[in-house]
């Protein structure tokens, strides 16, 4: 009888667990909104960020929930079509009514889903790296801004390589265009004269590279070490660089510098070739660090494949979700205006050591690293920052933008787009 | 008696022996030790001290210096802190099998992780394979004494003259004589004498080598001497022609590279739009698949024999994938265009996202087979292996279509079809078993080419929907139905692309040729090269 009371007592208890957690599931969950394409052109960079926010919310979970509720995951598929984008975000605000969103990677999308945003006031995390130019109290950043990916990649390039001569390439789109144009004024004010500077421009999924590699390696030979700075988005790296390899170009002649080149995109890529290139980021999978090593260990498990890699954009993911949950635990509430109130100033540690901070810009403090790329398709760190660099905004090498700053804490300013000279704040305008 | 002095012998020669080696080996333990410390150094050392200690590395003697220095630039040195010993990696993947980097003594498989990688970069990797090479100067290979010349050439200094002069009066082969001498003139441009350099710009004329160019281009802007400036200027003249023609010449193989791409992605086409009159939007996709099927091969064999045999495979794949197609949803709609180009939009989209839920959104690395890899002379000009090899594809390709459509019983049949359907039918031709043979063939090229694109660009879903406008582009322009217009209309299209992209950039070279097509075919409906006769009107 003693043997068999505690069983018994043992399995009504967990009857009764059952039923309370299928209770507490339909009635009280906080849904948390996956807004990454699933098909289309975007679908090869954005269906591992969906993956990382569902493997966030289920360690989430496991730890017990957030205000004791269980997080649900509200997955949508805008495929890689931008205005469905903002269709999406307004059927995820209004009809599935999520607290928080996770999503976008390119910047069109971000812009065609910002007024929805603004209008319905929702919070959107935003994990890549990009141009800049804009802060909204709905959008917090968790990407790098131009200052903390170009301009120290350019400075490690100029002090350190000697480089003296620059082809800035890009795809043909907002991103790589305003990042030249920041590029392009800071090299300029460090002297770096207007024939020593080419730049070009390719569209979309561009695959033939022969002759611009060509032009690359004759800009290349006049007898000053060049190197290019690549904002070339998605697809059009590969022939890219099968291009750099089979014309002979390695990275001891002329090297290249990309910003959306990490390590997933070169697991599609025969990266022998390629040793010695580099690239910018604010984390790389191969640094050695206690949080690092766990989350690595972590994405395994959840992804079932020991060959898979992190990334940045993952990693700006996984701050991100974790600020939300700790301003969430602070303010006691999912509300956006309570949660977007108590976000700046919340810090949660990079994978990469330090401690991310939300800035009242709501960009982050990020360390700068730059890597070599190695044979097997992994990133060696050669530089990185002394500190944490904060994210800004509003560039200080655009004549437009130099006296615009972003403020979400200062009850005086409070502003996206706020003008220090005529100390006017122009709104949602974020041109 | 005999045998016992026999035996002292061999008793005196086995202590002998036992010293000789025992002496051996404390000797090899020191140097072992001395490489030990070295490595570990290494291990420690920032670039700078790296650069020192791999100097001082290059010089020692020691058996398994050749295979450090061959992992160091690889990144395939560790150390491992399990055993507090450097390891050299055998391969790239997540587990690796390692051996002991001083003894060469195999340790089994590791997590990669667990290891800790000795860092180079650049800077260290060209000091790596600059020492390398330049030890290769005296070798029997032609292809390491060029290398030995051309590391010479990046870093020249005047200390290493001396040893060029003296391969100079060995050397049997011209073209490194040649590279030889202009070496010796590059140390020479640096001489205090001015009649020396003037001498030295004058032999350096017409060699495009950036390594040569560039200090040319310095001393014909900065020497102090102003007839050797003219002498470099003259020089440089010279240098610019060659490589204007150069240009030109590189420009119009970047065209025909282009262009027979451009061929064949669109000669499947030109089989199933041209002869059958079937617009297929899911052509793309058939080129995609042949592209994965590349890449299956890949896991299963060699990377260099791999591609043989992906050919065959891919036009297999898509051969039968188009005979489903056709057997189950085109047949159903022939005669009614619009309702096809729906269809097959929709087949299109459905093979994508198949291929998203096998294989994942994520692209997948095909790797190009050695003999396809680098450059080679042609003449004068340098020209991508690759491109070379996808030309010639090219060419095998559309002869084999040709002769498959002129001389076999099948192509007969299909051309018989494609003038008058009724009458071949009329005449005992099995049509339907014909449609279906036909975009089976077309679907099977569109494959092959498939196989060529994996070598070019990305093989993931979008593979195909990038070549889909172009490939529509090259047969209308060329005529439908007529597969010399494809050819002739593909070949043009590269060229003038290439022609107009560093004049205009690729983004408006693009934009140009479509409105010069768009333009054409309002003036000429038909394309280059239109069907006369009674099959026009069908």
């Amino acid at each position: 009888m003693t043997k068999i009371m505690p069983k018994l007592s043992h399995w009504l208890l967990a009857g009764a667990l059952a039923l309370g957690t299928t209770l507490a599931h339909a009635a009280d969950t906080i849904k948390v909104g996956v807004l990454h394409s699933l098909s289309g052109t975007m679908a090869i960079s954005e269906t591992t960020l969906k993956d990382t926010v569902l493997m966030l919310i289920d360690e989430q979970n496991k730890k017990g929930g957030l205000l004791g509720k269980k997080l649900e995951a509200v997955v949508v598929d805008p495929a890689s079509n931008w205005p469905l984008f903002a269709e999406k975000a307004r059927e995820l605000l209004q009809k599935d009514k999520v607290a928080v969103v996770f999503g976008c990677w390119t910047s069109v999308s971000r812009k065609s889903v910002l007024p929805v945003f603004e209008e319905l006031n929702g919070i959107l995390f935003y994990p890549v790296q990009y141009e800049g130019e804009e802060s909204s109290r709905n959008v917090f950043y968790t990407g790098a801004a131009p200052n903390q990916q170009a301009i120290p990649a350019v400075d490690y390039l100029m002090k350190d390589l000697g480089v003296e001569r620059w082809v800035l390439a890009g795809t043909d789109y907002v991103y790589p265009r305003t990042t030249n144009k920041i590029l392009e004024a800071y090299l300029k004010s460090k002297g770096v004269k207007e024939e020593d500077i080419m730049i070009n421009y390719t569209p979309f999924g561009h695959s033939d590279w022969q002759s611009i590699v060509a032009d690359i390696k004759k800009f290349g030979t006049a007898g000053k070490k060049t190197a290019v700075v690549s904002t070339i988005n998605g697809d059009a790296n590969v022939p890219f660089y099968k291009e750099l390899g089979n014309q002979g170009i390695s990275a001891t002649d002329i090297p290249v510098v990309a910003f959306s080149v990490g390590e997933e995109e070169l697991s599609g890529i025969d990266t022998k070739p390629l040793v010695g290139h580099l690239a910018a980021w604010n984390y790389f999978m191969s640094i050695k660090d206690k949080a690092n090593d766990a989350f690595i260990k972590q994405w395994h498990t959840f992804i079932k494949d020991k060959k898979r890699v992190t990334n940045d954009p993952m990693e700006a993911t996984y701050i991100g979700f974790n600020m939300w949950v700790k301003a969430v635990e602070k303010a006691k509430s999912t509300d956006p205006n309570k949660v977007i109130d108590t976000m700046v100033g919340i810090e949660y540690p990079n994978l990469t050591g330090g401690m991310a901070k939300m800035l009242p810009n709501h960009h982050l403090t990020k360390p700068v690293f730059i890597g070599e790329i190695q044979a097997d398709g992994q990133f060696d760190v050669v530089w990185k920052t002394k500190g944490l660099v904060p994210g800004d905004a509003w560039s200080d090498y655009l004549p437009g933008s130099k006296d615009i700053t972003a403020d979400w804490a200062d009850p005086k300013i409070k502003c996206g787009n706020y003008n220090t000279v005529t100390k006017k704040c122009s709104g949602q305008n974020y041109q | 008696m005999v045998s016992r002095t026999s035996f002292r012998a061999g008793l005196t020669g086995l202590a002998l022996l036992l010293l000789t080696l025992f002496a051996a080996s404390s000797v090899r333990a020191a140097d072992d030790d001395a490489l030990r410390t070295l490595l570990m150094q290494l291990r420690e050392a920032d670039f700078t001290e790296k650069a020192t200690l791999i100097e001082t590395l290059v010089n020692m003697d020691h058996p398994r210096i050749a295979a450090i220095l061959g992992a160091l630039p690889e990144s395939r040195l560790y150390y491992q802190e399990e055993g507090d010993r450097m390891v050299i990696a055998l391969g790239d993947d997540a587990e690796i099998a390692i051996e002991d980097a001083i003894t060469g003594q195999p340790l089994g498989q590791v997590i990669k992780r667990d290891l800790d990688r000795v860092r180079v970069n650049n800077h260290l990797r060209s000091l790596i394979e600059d020492r390398l090479a330049s030890l290769g100067l005296s070798s029997a290979d032609p292809g390491k004494r060029r290398a030995a010349v051309d590391a010479f050439l990046r870093n020249p200094k005047p200390e290493g003259a001396a040893r060029l002069k003296a391969r100079l009066e060995v050397e049997s082969d011209k073209k490194i004589q040649e590279l030889l001498t202009a070496a010796l003139a590059l140390v020479d441009l640096a001489s205090p004498d001015p009649a020396v350099r003037v001498q030295a710009a004058k032999a350096l004329g017409g060699w495009t080598q950036p390594e040569i160019r560039g200090p040319l281009l310095r001393v014909a802007a900065e020497d102090s001497d102003a007839t050797v400036r003219e002498a470099a200027k003259a020089a440089l003249a010279k240098t610019e022609f060659r490589l204007q023609m150069l240009g030109w010449a590189e420009t119009l193989f970047f065209g025909l590279s282009l262009g027979s791409v451009l061929i064949l992605a669109a000669i499947g086409l030109a089989v199933t739009f041209g002869v059958m009159g079937v617009i297929n939007m899911a052509h793309g996709e058939l080129m995609m698949l042949g592209a994965y099927t590349t890449w299956l091969t890949q896991q299963y064999l060699p990377v260099n024999w791999s591609l043989p045999v992906a050919v065959p495979l891919a036009f297999l794949v898509a051969a039968l994938v188009g005979i489903a197609i056709e057997r189950s949803v085109i047949r159903f709609l022939y005669g009614r265009p619009l309702e096809t180009l729906l269809a097959t939009f929709g087949i299109s989209l459905i093979l994508q996202q198949l291929v998203r839920s096998i294989f994942s959104p994520l692209n997948r690395s095909v790797a190009t087979p050695d003999w396809m890899s680098g450059t080679i002379l042609l003449g004068p000009l340098e020209v991508t292996l690759n491109r070379l090899v996808i030309i010639g594809f090219c060419i095998a390709v559309f002869a084999l279509l040709w002769l498959a459509l002129q001389r076999t019983r099948l192509g007969l049949e299909v051309r018989a079809v494609a003038q008058n359907r009724a009458m071949a039918k009329a005449m005992g031709v099995r049509s339907a078993r014909v449609d279906a043979l036909t975009f089976g063939l077309g679907s099977g090229i569109a494959g092959v080419a498939g196989v060529a694109l994996s070598q070019l660009t990305n093989v993931g879903p979008n593979l195909g929907q990038n070549y889909i406008v172009d490939s529509f582009m090259v047969v209308v322009f060329g005529g439908v139905g007529n597969l010399w217009g494809t050819m002739v209309a593909g070949l043009s299209l590269g060229v003038a692309n290439k022609l107009l992209e560093p004049w205009s950039g690729a983004v408006l070279a693009k934009i140009l040729v479509l409105v010069f097509l768009i333009l054409f075919i309002q003036k000429r409906p038909r394309g280059l090269f239109p069907q006369r006769g009674r099959a026009a009107e069908v």
